[in-house]
């Protein structure tokens, strides 16, 4: 299972705070699962989750660019972070 | 190697960047700084300088009067992530301790939002580390601002000048 979780400004775009997916090939990587996503929720996620800013992390770390996931990963879409 | 310290010489004291007494706390109640400094220097056992930031709410943002902030995070990652920016300033300069609090949540303009408090032997490293701290988490821990005023409700956007203060660290040679 992968456990995908929305913040902030995605979330209520999406009007979806998370979701879970079983885990499988065809979700093997962040970009599959990202795709994956597209297929799920249609234009309007592909055009939300496609925006350049956003941010991506797999088990509650940045990551940059692609990487491969595991069952039980953790992944979550966020815009830019504005604390403090 | 720990410091000898003229102060209070039967004291441990916490080797740098080792024994750093390091704290996070993410919550929705408001705090006491005072409180929370003399916490840091029990820590710190009493040395040397403590250096401490408070950021309050605005009562307007980028012209606009702002009633009422709401503050959302990602549990989990928020503590993990500020706890790296701690544990980055502590191997950088020799530190005691070193805390954050962030509220989240429901806050009111003029509230109390944030507080980093740094405890050093020497004032030098006190400084920098703090400002070091509040400049990272500004742009890595996982909060989200959305103000709420007399216009409506909008997420806060990053700001191009926050990244650029945290990335003028990469240049700097530790102190």
């Amino acid at each position: 299972m992968l456990t995908v979780l929305f913040f902030a400004r995605i979330r209520e775009e999406l009007d979806c705070p998370g979701l879970e997916l079983p885990w499988g090939e065809t979700v093997a990587d962040l970009d599959l699962l990202q795709a994956r996503l597209y297929t799920r929720g249609g234009a309007r996620w592909q055009e939300v989750l496609g925006a350049s800013n956003v941010i991506r992390a797999v088990n509650q770390a940045v990551v940059t660019g692609n990487v491969g996931l595991r069952d039980g990963d953790e992944i979550a879409f966020f815009p830019p972070v504005t604390g403090g | 190697m720990a410091m000898k310290s003229p102060f209070s010489p039967l004291l441990p004291v916490a080797e740098p960047g080792v024994g750093t007494v390091l704290a996070v706390s993410v919550q929705a109640d408001d705090f006491d700084v005072a409180a929370l400094q003399r916490g840091l220097l029990a820590g710190a056992h009493a040395e040397g300088a403590v250096a401490c930031f408070t950021g309050y709410v605005r009562a307007a943002n980028a012209g606009q009067a702002v009633s009422v902030m709401e503050l959302e995070h990602y549990p989990g990652m928020t503590e993990r992530s500020i706890r790296g920016i701690l544990e980055q300033a502590s191997a950088r300069w020799q530190l005691l301790a070193a805390s954050v609090v962030h509220r989240v949540g429901r806050l009111q303009a003029g509230d109390q939002i944030v507080w980093v408090g740094v405890a050093s032997a020497h004032r030098e490293a006190a400084f920098s580390a703090c400002e070091f701290i509040m400049d990272f988490l500004k742009n890595e821990a996982p909060f989200w601002k959305k103000e709420l005023g007399p216009r409506g409700a909008h997420w806060v956007e990053a700001r191009a000048q926050d990244r650029a203060r945290a990335a003028r660290w990469d240049d700097d040679k530790p102190v």
